[in-house]
């Protein structure tokens, strides 16, 4: 039905036409209807790309010019496995928002909103899928300014959300400029930005010198996006104080591209320049990486605030993910794919139920006030315990399956002393999800009693939460979907 | 000496980066620290532009008569790219003011330090213990 040659752009193009359709709706159904329409083509043409993907590299010249002349779109393993994410998650967020996003903001600004809501998921589409590494600059700032937008408006309920954006904005754009410097030493060097040309390209270059700082401001600048420990630091005030749905769909999918990024920059890109990646993944790459996991998770154990405590424990996950990626080899890039999809599914899980907590209790959720929520909600709340053992890596969990592949790739590489930091950070992370299953199921009910829960919202968490269960017992499909796209990247040469 | 008079322009960009990144991180005025982002971001504008000038070229436009002429060209392709990134850059800055006016409007003021003071006040009003309506 979808031609495959034309997938790369489609996913990309849903979305942002949609986005330009929404903004001049007045009708606030209607504008959830083409953005969940959009968002489910997205996810159906990249699901199909993933499908048919017989590990050919499908290339897409837009307006007709051949690469590397003109901007490319590709559509190989690893792009497909990231866009199907971001499309997967993307859908299910949109559905859920719809309730949330009438209660959070205003009704005069649901069209743009969703507009902002598709631009966000369509430039994150598109820094997936290109081939060049300048129009990523581009897609990388239309997504971060549509993210910033989307973050403002959770200033109608508390106004230190202007401040997040605001610096969210100010870092990000400076991350965005730090990447472009980069580009530019690369350019200066070879000549092109095609991705798959510099690759080619830049073994040649007889001067290196420009080609290490280039490497190292394009790394830098995307590890800020990524949010990657110690430049991690405007992540947990924007997800803490945007829009709840808009807080989920971010935390499923937003930092999710750029870690692909990174490993495109250092697999793809810098392919044939082994010792320069080796040296930026094992000496700055690693340390951070460890560091992130146990200051995340220390810090998500002092947190009282509900959504800030996820936003805490996402710099954690995100450094298993960026701690996967550095050991360079196929198995540890894998199991950075393989968390890349199952952090998706949990983070977006535990914040679709925060956000439900969020609306029904009308104000911002503190781990104290959860008290007895669990008998109060039982539908959300057990979905919310299922994400919650998946995000600490219980067995027969999606995330059980991340540990086991990064340990597995850590073993591989005889790290033994990170293994042992892994595994205690996983029991340090139980304190902090201890404290929330205490509060919610061993207080007694609170006074006002059961609340009448909509099934617009906790039907898409229970989708995700049975997928974190699915996952946890098919662990097959995941890994050999991750193992393609560590392959693709160009993992391990 | 003779090398830092050849790649001069290079020099002012760093300069001018490094300013601008400095002005970012010091000032505690919102719209200062959009100046010092904008001083940035134009500085990387210049590096490329510089990037693109070809020792005794021209405008990078096709001279009609002179078809079996050998002429030398500027390399458009850093222009065009730059262009792009000013728009993206007029973009950053006009979302950023406006943040900026709305954040004047809800804390009343501009000045980082007197944000934070504000900010903090809303701990525990907004947070807990807001009558026990869970």
């Amino acid at each position: 039905m979808l031609d495959l040659a034309h997938i790369p752009v489609l996913v990309v193009l849903f979305p942002l036409l949609m986005a330009a359709v929404c903004a001049l709706l007045p009708f606030r159904n209607i504008a959830w209807l083409l953005a969940t329409a959009s968002t489910g083509m997205g996810l159906l043409a990249a699901w199909t790309g993933l499908e048919a993907h017989s590990g050919e590299r499908v290339s897409y010249a837009l307006g007709g010019w051949p690469p590397p002349w003109g901007i490319e779109f590709v559509a190989d393993g690893a792009s497909l496995l990231v866009s199907t994410v971001v499309a997967g998650l993307s859908f299910i967020s949109t559905i859920y928002a719809k309730s949330l996003i009438e209660k959070e903001i205003d009704e005069h600004l649901i069209g743009k909103a969703y507009a902002a809501w598709l631009l966000a998921v369509g430039g994150i589409q598109g820094i997936v899928m290109t081939g060049d590494a300048f129009n990523l600059f581009v897609f990388l700032e239309i997504s971060s300014l549509a993210t910033v937008t989307l973050i403002s408006l959770g200033g109608r309920q508390d106004r230190r959300a202007l401040i997040a954006a605001y610096n969210y904005l100010v870092i990000g754009a400076i991350g965005a400029t730090f990447y472009v410097i980069g580009v530019g030493f690369c350019y200066a060097v070879t000549g092109t930005l095609n991705m798959a040309d510099l690759m080619v390209r830049l073994p040649d270059a007889t001067a290196t010198a420009p080609l290490l700082v280039g490497f190292s401001f394009m790394v830098a600048g995307i590890l800020v996006k990524a949010a990657v420990f110690p430049v991690h630091i405007w992540l947990p005030a924007a997800y803490g104080y945007a829009p709840s749905a808009v807080s989920t769909m971010l935390a499923a999918v937003a930092t999710k591209a750029s870690i692909y990024v990174l490993a495109r920059i250092a697999f793809t890109i810098f392919d044939g320049l082994d010792d320069m990646v080796f040296l930026i993944l094992e000496f700055v790459l690693l340390p951070l990486s460890v560091m992130a996991i146990f200051v995340g998770t220390i810090l998500a154990i002092m947190e009282s605030d509900l959504k800030k405590l996820l936003a805490q424990s996402s710099i954690a996950q995100i450094g298993y993910i960026t701690l996967g990626f550095s050991l360079g080899n196929v198995l540890g890039v894998t199991a950075g794919f393989v968390h890349i999809v199952n952090h998706a599914l949990i983070k977006g899980g535990l914040f679709m139920a925060a956000g439900a907590l969020t609306v029904v209790m009308a104000r911002r959720v503190s781990i104290d006030s959860l008290a007895g929520m669990g008998r109060a909600m039982p539908i959300t709340s057990s979905a919310m315990m299922i994400c919650g053992l998946s995000l600490i890596g219980l067995p027969l969990t999606a995330g059980f399956i991340s540990k086991v592949y990064l340990v597995l790739a850590l073993v591989s590489s005889a790290s033994w002393w990170i293994i042992g930091l892994v595994v205690m950070s996983s029991a340090l992370s139980l304190i902090y999800l201890w404290r929330i299953v205490e509060a919610m199921w061993m207080q007694p009910m609170p006074a006002s009693g059961r609340v009448r829960e909509d099934p617009l919202i906790y039907t898409p968490l229970w989708v995700i939460a049975l997928i974190n269960i699915w996952f946890g017992v098919d662990a097959g499909r995941v890994f050999r979907f991750a193992e393609q796209a560590a392959k693709a990247v160009g993992a391990g040469g | 000496m003779e090398m830092i008079i050849a790649k001069w322009n290079y020099l002012v960009v760093v300069m001018l980066m490094m300013i601008g990144l400095f002005t970012v991180m010091s000032r505690q005025n919102l719209v200062k620290k959009l100046i010092g982002l904008t001083l940035f971001q134009t500085a990387v504008f210049l590096f490329y532009i510089s990037l693109a000038k070809v020792d005794g070229g021209t405008a990078p436009i096709i001279v009609h008569n002179a078809v079996n002429q050998d002429v030398l060209y500027s390399n458009p392709l850093p222009h065009v790219l730059i262009l792009t990134a000013i728009v993206v850059g007029v973009a950053t800055t006009a979302l950023g003011l406006a943040l900026v006016l709305r954040i004047n409007d809800a804390f009343g003021s501009i000045e980082e330090d007197q944000i934070l003071a504000a900010k903090n006040s809303d701990y525990g009003r907004n947070d807990d213990n807001k009558g026990d309506k869970a």
